[in-house]
């Protein structure tokens, strides 16, 4: 395993040497110490790597990750995995506001809380979070699942497409045109699935589904017309 | 977009250091805000009556003349200091007066804060070069809050740096920006609040003032604020033996909040906390959208709304 202390090294030259496939072919598992809270750590990862944040990271970590396997022993500011395709992003703590935002693939788990717009815009992440996520959460989710094993904030699912959420405790409130739906067994499996992927132990009949109505103004075929 | 930090001992031990921890903090956020920056420190208490921190753009004024004028007028300049082109005078004498006196005698000097115990100091340029022109790291205190600054509602200029104060004691930091201040500034003048600047956070502080004028407790104060001011804003707010942090329901302006047994921390961002001693065993969190933070000095308690 490499070990890189970012409180005497460039942050910089750590993102390059992620980069580097040659040199990740014979250095695939990274510790990173230190972080202090800094911006942009492991960012855009395209290898299948394995990577340990040691403490609290900034914004924007692990953004835009493909195949990378990158876990934050602490808590991480905002849009943490903003743009992830794949791979997988672990947090141990709380994750900021966005976090998973416009995500197209892979897994974001926080066994923390997850603040305000997780999952906003969400294009097939999946998403587990242990505690409770803030307001706004899964605005426009467009594909993908948003499970939380706590509660979540105001405006839930506003103005959502096609985003399947999850959540076992209260919802503050649903957003325009989100609803509750029934539980079929296809979502219980769906939901089985991704807690056994968090390693979370919780029985996923407890769990209420919630989705689109499908009511907005681009859900009418009638407004096809006006283009 | 602008940073703010903020620091809170709990612990009476860490007084003597508490600008040796915070400068560090204030510098860290210098990406958020560097064009400006100020401060806030809290101790070196005075009873007796009123403590004032004057600043004038005269690096050369002659404060010694201003010092024995008060004296002469009052009789009552228990003593004072200058640092940089900022004085520290402790009177024994009534806020009111003092404050009427100066502008009628001495209308070219600023008065930057007046209470028992605050001193604020600010300037324009980066917030290491406001922290050395008026050595924060050298003070002591039980806590202190600032601001790096990155305009966007008014001037870069002294007047429009934060801190804001409108009271004795009270003062706060924005990150963020109100929408409705014109209109809450004109109602808060027809209440006797008055205003240096066209600036929206001062309006933020004189609404404080205002509410805890009536009688409110700062936790209070801060509630009805959540229902008053329209706009973007995470504050964190001192008064003489308080601290208090609070986002709007939006919550797009960021904060974090540390805490141990020793201290209250709280910033824009962590990396602004790294440096703190014991920040790794801390409990460290998102404060949340709408809800009032207050710690106070009678057994540093939490309200939380």
């Amino acid at each position: 395993m490499k070990t890189y202390d970012l409180s005497n090294n460039s942050l910089r030259e750590l993102n390059q040497a992620l980069h580097d496939s040659v040199l990740l072919a014979s250095e695939p598992e990274w510790r990173i110490t230190n972080p202090n809270g800094a911006h942009n750590i492991a960012c855009g990862l395209n290898d299948d790597v394995s990577v340990d944040i040691d403490g609290h990271a900034g914004y924007y970590c692990a953004g835009m990750n493909q195949k990378a396997s990158i876990t934050v022993h602490g808590n991480v500011g905002v849009g943490v995995a903003e743009n992830m395709m794949s791979g997988l992003v672990h947090v141990k703590g709380d994750a900021s506001q966005s976090a998973g935002a416009t995500a197209q693939g892979g897994l974001l788990i926080v066994e923390g809380n997850a603040s305000a717009r997780c999952g906003i815009s969400m294009k097939g992440v999946d998403i587990v979070v242990k505690g409770n996520i803030g307001p706004m959460s899964a605005f426009m989710g467009q594909s993908g699942c948003l499970v939380v094993c706590g509660d979540a904030g105001e405006a839930l699912g506003d103005s959502l497409y096609e985003a399947h959420i999850y959540v076992k405790g209260e919802v503050t409130s649903l957003g325009a045109d989100c609803v509750e739906k029934e539980m079929r067994q296809e979502h219980l499996d769906e939901l089985s699935d991704l807690l056994k992927r968090a390693d979370i132990d919780t029985d996923p009949s407890a769990f209420k589904r919630y989705g689109s109505a499908r009511q907005l103004y681009n859900f009418k075929v009638d407004n096809a017309s006006a283009y | 977009m602008c940073g703010i930090v903020g620091l809170y001992l709990k612990n009476p031990v860490l007084e003597s250091r508490l600008g040796e921890l915070f400068e560090p903090m204030l510098i860290a956020m210098t990406d958020r805000g560097p064009d400006s920056a100020g401060f806030a420190v809290y101790g070196d208490e005075y009873d007796a009556g009123v403590k004032l921190t004057l600043q004038s753009d005269d690096a050369h004024y002659d404060w010694q003349t201003l010092a024995d004028k008060l004296n002469d007028a009052f009789g009552s300049l228990d003593s004072w200091f200058q640092n940089a082109n900022v004085a520290v005078l402790k009177l024994a004498s009534e806020e009111n007066k003092v404050l009427s006196w100066l502008v009628e005698n001495a209308p070219d000097v600023r008065v930057m804060s007046a209470g028992q115990s605050i001193e604020i100091l600010k300037g324009v340029g980066l917030p290491t070069e406001v922290a050395e022109r008026y050595k924060l790291k050298n003070m002591r205190g039980s806590h202190a809050i600032g601001h790096t600054r990155m305009a966007t509602e008014s001037a870069v200029t002294l007047q429009g740096s934060h801190p804001f104060s409108t009271g004795m004691d009270l003062c706060l930091v924005h990150n963020g920006s109100l929408s409705n201040h014109n209109r809450l500034r004109d109602k808060l003048k027809r209440q006797g609040i008055s205003f240096q600047t066209d600036n929206d956070s001062e309006v933020a502080a004189g609404y404080l003032t205002w509410r805890m004028a009536k009688g409110e407790s700062l936790n209070q104060a801060l509630k009805s604020a959540l229902k008053d001011l329209d706009g973007f804003f995470t504050f964190t707010i001192g008064t003489r033996d308080g601290f208090a942090v609070v986002r709007d329901p939006i919550s797009c302006k960021p904060a974090v909040i540390a805490e141990t047994d020793d201290y209250v921390a709280m910033a824009s961002e962590y990396r602004a906390l790294a440096d703190l001693p014991g920040i790794k065993e801390a409990k460290v969190w998102e404060p949340e959208p709408a809800k009032v933070y207050v710690w106070e000095r009678d057994g540093a308690k939490v309200e939380a709304a």
